[in-house]
């Protein structure tokens, strides 16, 4: 927490996680930036404790079939499709 | 290398899995999707969370739980008093929300152990946890080209795109971590097989479904004098050798091979002063090899958090209100001490949950010991000879039983049951009793074989005569032509003894 130091190497590590491609110049913006936004979470630190909510638990739902969208409906948000499937670029 | 040098450089393997078993629920984990998926059109059972769209919320399916508590009882572990679910955070497209909801550090079960024999000895290994997990969707790499499509799916290298089918997305499944306690490939392969055994034993587990088993295992060689005589290894000799993980693997089978393989490549990397790398490997199934494989997350890479969408279960108490069947160990010395099995027949008649039931079904009908060797001896082995498993004849247990009942009631001999019926119920698809018209089996009747007796010793005056001499050939002569005349539906022993009469009368 104490160490919020956030170097150009790290940016391009968590760009490289997220499969996001930074030119060099969005590098240094973003170390910037990324500085900037671990600072003001800081402030959460002086955010007093309060009471929680009521603790939840054992949310289940019964293993009973529920109907599922049709093949045209689970696709009418991509950008491409083959033979009803999601169609994107080649993966490593 | 001198000799002595390599006999100081003993090696011994130390191996460990995770392997994921899919949970046999109805539906999916956190959504109402069905999971009966194996002939359906892609994405046609999928929904809002299991296609992570935004603001769908998942809800544990309690089937999928209470699963989990099966599995935790079955392999002795402890379900802790709270148990819950976290993200963790990759990019990859089988993955729609960009991050898979499992768990991390306070999975459902916790310490437990399976027994299960290696070469008829018991060896027992630690199950370090197990937890509950959703899978992801199913990725086919593709080439560009006019052909259909299947002509054109291909490696990862070759791809010149990607197609998603999210059906697959959000089934149950269970992530079995053991201790590193396997010391052999061969162990691993018998541990497996146990542990489809018990799963399948409680229900939770279809060995029949389409990657239902994947296995991944971790391997290291440590000097053989490191191994105490109770097989065990100090904590910081573990921790100083490098180990691979060998992903990609799917059957009993391929885990034996793929672990050979790794085990051999690394003595001979230590053997010749080289250094194994720590790395992860894919295991290729064609070629029985391990390829080292660029892995670009280590484990801080996946930034798990806990899944705030989901409440934590308290279960524990499931544990003494879920009921779970009788388990194959159990099972086993059951038979033995119930039916006087041998061990052996015990061992293959509670392999599985169907054929130890089919037994005991036949047992309770007919008799323990003609059951027995029918369903260990003839059947097994009739299916096993044919390649085929006991899933392939499951709807024909009514057939069976009746072939037996026709050998109880001595409507045909065992032999022409075992050898012939049989055989034929399986070649053909038919029923034992048109088996047994078709080949005309049925015994024949006292009279028939009475007037065969009679003709034989009529037309064979010269093996009469022997016999008269004393010739111990000559009545088993006869009875050969007594059988033949019968087309050998008659009982031998019966046609001796009657030979015998006539001889002496
Ligand atoms: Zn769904």
């Amino acid at each position: 927490m104490s160490d919020p130091a956030v170097d150009p190497e790290e940016v391009r590590h968590v760009a490289d996680l997220a499969r996001v491609d930074l030119a060099d110049d969005e590098i240094e913006r973003f170390t910037e930036q990324f500085v900037d936004i671990l600072d003001a979470f800081e402030a959460l630190d002086d955010v007093p404790e309060t009471e929680r909510e009521a603790d939840l638990s054992n949310v289940m739902r019964p293993d009973e079939t529920r109907e599922s969208l049709s093949q045209e409906e689970a696709l009418q948000n991509a950008s491409d499709t083959e033979e009803g499937q999601f169609k994107g670029p080649k993966v490593s | 290398m001198t000799a002595q040098a390599s006999e100081a450089r003993e090696l011994a393997a130390v191996i460990g899995l995770e392997v994921h078993v899919q949970l046999e629920t109805e539906t999916k984990i956190f959504c109402g999707c069905s999971t009966d998926v194996a002939d359906a059109e892609p994405n046609t059972h999928t929904c809002p969370v299991c296609l992570g769209l935004p603001g769908a919320l998942p809800v544990v399916n309690e089937g999928a739980v209470e699963a989990a508590v099966k599995v935790g009882k079955a392999i002795d572990a402890d379900i802790p008093e709270e148990t819950t679910f976290h993200r963790k955070n990759y990019y990859y497209p089988d993955l729609p929300k960009n991050f898979q909801i499992t768990q991390y550090d306070s999975p459902i079960c916790q310490d437990g152990k399976l027994e299960f024999s290696v070469e008829g000895e018991r060896r027992s290994v630690d199950i370090r946890r197990a937890h509950l997990e959703e899978d992801p969707g199913s990725i086919k790499h593709v080439r560009e080209g006019s052909g259909p499509l299947e002509s054109r799916t291909c490696s990862i290298e070759r791809a010149d795109y990607t197609l998603i089918d999210y059906n697959r997305a959000g089934t149950p499944l269970m992530e079995i971590v053991t201790e590193p306690d396997f010391r052999a490939p061969g162990e691993v392969r018998s541990f497996l097989e146990k542990l489809e055994e018990v799963l399948e034993y409680l229900g939770v587990f279809d060995a029949t479904r389409d990657g239902s088993l994947r296995i991944d295992a971790n391997l290291s060689m440590v000097d053989a004098g490191e191994v105490d005589d109770a097989g065990d290894i100090d904590e910081s000799v573990l921790e100083d050798a490098n180990r691979t993980e060998v992903k990609n693997i799917s059957s009993h089978k391929g885990a034996e091979q793929a672990l050979s393989f790794e085990a051999s490549r690394q003595r001979k990397l230590i053997q010749s002063g080289r250094a194994v790398e720590q790395e992860t490997r894919h295991f290729n199934e064609t070629h029985g090899n391990t390829v080292s494989m660029r892995s670009k997350e280590e484990e801080k890479d996946y930034r798990y958090f806990r899944e705030a969408d989901l409440p934590p279960l308290r279960v524990s108490h499931w544990k003494d209100e879920v009921p779970i069947p009788e388990l194959p160990d159990a099972r086993r010395e059951r038979f033995v001490t119930e039916y006087g099995l041998s061990e052996e027949a015990a061992s293959k008649l509670t392999s599985t949950k169907q054929v130890a039931d089919f037994f005991e079904d036949v047992a309770e009908r007919f008799d323990a010991n003609l059951a027995a060797t029918w369903v260990a001896d003839n059947l097994l082995g009739e299916l096993n000879y044919r390649d085929m498993a006991i899933t392939d004849i499951d709807d024909r247990f009514d057939e069976v039983t009746r072939l037996v009942e026709l050998v109880a009631e001595d409507e045909i001999t065992a032999k022409n049951a075992h050898e012939t019926v049989l055989r034929e119920m399986l070649d053909t698809g038919d029923d034992p009793d048109t088996v047994v018209d078709r080949e005309g089996l049925g015994k024949t009747s006292g009279d028939e074989v009475q007037q065969a007796v009679v003709d034989a010793i009529d037309e064979n005056p010269d093996a009469v005569e022997d016999y008269h001499n004393g010739e111990d050939g000559a009545i088993n002569f006869l009875v050969g032509q007594v059988m033949q005349k019968t087309g050998g539906s008659a009982d031998p022993g019966d046609v001796n003894g009657l030979l015998r009469e006539e001889l002496e009368s």
